[in-house]
């Protein structure tokens, strides 16, 4: 088989091959996470830890990347509408349906992923590598039920919670440019989000951030723990990590939102 | 008791155990020698069951670990044993008391307020004092060692894994250790198995040694049996020599390690 394909299509097959071979490894730890999740203790403590450390890690830097998205885009819409109506209009329209629908939750997922998730992927890395993770199992417990599911667990809570301060700072980003550079009223700026924004909209990017959550925990876990040859296997899995959950948050945010939108929540 | 039978394990293209079969009574500590990479480290991977074997089988009290399925079959088993790594895979997030304590929380029904008390004592036991609080990080090298050994013995375990306990330890310090390991034999009936390269304490705690040689045993005897071997190869492991037939086998052995390298940069 292996050389079947190697002979097909030379050093690409091979690639190929590995890369169906991760995808197998990762569903498999994906599987067992599951099964653990449900049929052992959980580890609550260890999930308290993670999420204290993803939080206090990421906030400061999410909160500032959204409070400039937030100004950008205000800059953004007020030009444009400026130049097609003399007026700024409905700044807070745009931002907010910019911010809660997409940029929120996409960007604080990938700000977290080069964080908290590139921290996951070099602790389990060194851990592997010092077997530290077959210490775990000598002791009795399981590596993914100590490790792995802690770190899901608290991505899953989060993340959610990070971008909703996310949201909020971008949307107050926004304003503060509507202040000061276009001179519109504090109010007007609340009514054009809150006369235009429904719950589903909200809905719409919250829902998003657990899969973002899900897929980054996963993709920092997995490649952690599958961490081969010493320091530079660190840092590969590490930047590995990093640039697959980003990769992966951005695709999968395409199907999300068409599936979403299928479903009606838009 | 552990026996292993025809135990095979490879790793891609290289087979490092080629077929191991070997018998640990119970009571008895069972000293493995033999050259650098020969598959020790391996072979008791596969014992405890971090690695699973291509084929053959590992039995220990009528469970064979290449044939447990369900979690709680694995976790049985793996209650029986106590595992020393060989560069002591010690949690260095945790202080050397966390450490030793990890394994009572799954292994055993202890309550926690012992805890403290089960890690200075068995932080004693390898003659170590007052650093339950220290991170592995401020330790030297031997003292990690023996914290590793302390975590490995905590939980009382029937069978004990030792993974070169004394390298990297002072001879005094190294003869402390072989002490605990006869005693732990003695006073609690453990079952042992003892990877060591040093051939006074493969003496001295070996009710039996086996020498390794490429994936293979070449021979099992007493402690005089090795010491009065017949087999060159056998005499010239535990006399630590460089001329014999051992030399010429690792020639070989590299030979092929660089035709394989070869062959593995063309493709
Ligand atoms: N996880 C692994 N993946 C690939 N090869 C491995 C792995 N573990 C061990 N090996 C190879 O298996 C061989 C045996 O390794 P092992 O650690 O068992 O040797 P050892 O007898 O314990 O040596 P030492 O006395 O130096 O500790 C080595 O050639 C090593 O390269
Ligand atoms: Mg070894």
């Amino acid at each position: 088989m292996n050389a079947v394909l190697e002979a097909l299509f030379g050093g690409f097959g091979k690639e190929l091959l590995e890369a169906a071979e991760s995808m197998g490894h990762f569903v498999f730890l994906v599987r067992s996470t599951f099964l653990w999740m449900f049929r052992a203790k959980i580890e609550w403590r260890q999930t308290l830890i993670q999420m204290a450390r993803i939080g206090v890690d990421s906030l400061p830097v999410t909160a500032m990347t959204m409070f400039f998205t937030g100004m950008v885009l205000a800059l953004q819409s007020g030009a444009t509408t400026k130049h097609f109506f003399n007026v700024p209009l409905f700044i807070g329209t745009v931002v907010s349906f910019s911010i809660v629908m997409e940029l929120g939750p996409v960007l604080t997922a990938i700000v977290v992923s080069g964080r908290a998730g590139a921290a996951i992927a070099a602790e389990l890395g060194t851990m592997k590598v010092t077997e530290q993770i077959d210490a775990l199992y000598t002791l009795g417990t399981d590596p993914v039920r100590y490790l792995v599911i802690p770190r899901l667990l608290a991505f899953l809570s989060v993340l959610p919670l990070l971008t909703v301060v996310s949201d909020f700072t971008g949307i107050v980003g926004g304003l503060f440019v509507a202040r000061v550079k276009y001179d519109i009223p504090t109010v007007v700026y609340w009514h054009d989000i809150i006369d235009n924004m429904s719950v589903k909209h909200f809905v719409h990017g919250f829902l998003k951030t657990f899969v973002f959550a899900f897929l980054v925990s996963m993709t920092s876990c997995y490649k952690g723990v599958t961490t081969r040859g010493g320091a530079e296997g660190v840092g590969k899995a590490t930047t590995q990590a990093v640039v697959i959950s980003m990769t992966l948050v951005l695709v999968i945010d395409y199907f999300a939102t068409a599936m979403l939108n299928a479903l009606g929540i838009t | 008791m552990i026996e292993a039978k025809g135990v095979v394990k490879s790793f891609g293209r290289r087979a490092v155990l080629r077929g191991i079969d070997l018998k640990v009574e119970s009571g008895e500590t069972m000293v493995i020698i033999g050259g650098s990479g020969c598959g020790k480290s391996t072979f008791l991977k596969c014992v405890i069951g971090l690695h699973a074997p291509d084929s053959g089988e590992i039995v220990v009290d009528g469970l064979d670990i290449t044939k447990l399925k369900t979690e709680r079959e694995i976790s049985d088993y793996r209650r029986r044993f106590g595992y020393l790594f060989q560069e002591g895979a010690l949690f260095d997030s945790m202080t050397v008391a966390d450490n030793i304590c990890f394994g009572l929380k799954y292994l055993t029904d202890v309550p926690l307020s012992k805890y403290r008390r089960i890690a200075s004592d068995s932080l004693a036991l390898v003659g170590l004092k007052d650093v339950e609080d220290f991170k592995p990080a401020e330790l030297s090298g031997g003292m990690k060692k023996r914290v590793a050994l302390a975590r490995a013995i905590a939980a009382q375990p029937q069978y004990i894994l030792y993974d070169e306990p004394t390298t990297g330890l002072d001879p005094i310090m190294s003869d402390v250790i072989n002490d605990l390991i006869l005693d732990l034999q003695k006073q609690l009936k453990v079952t042992a198995i003892v990877v060591t390269h040093d051939m006074k304490s493969a003496y001295k705690v070996g009710s039996r040694i086996a020498m390794f040689l490429e994936g293979r045993i070449l021979q099992v005897g007493t402690p005089e049996q090795i010491k009065n071997t017949s087999d060159p190869a056998v005499r010239q492991f535990v006399e630590g020599l460089s001329q014999g037939p051992i030399k010429m086998k690792l020639k070989e052995f590299e030979a092929d390690e660089a035709r394989d390298g070869a062959r593995r940069g063309k493709d």
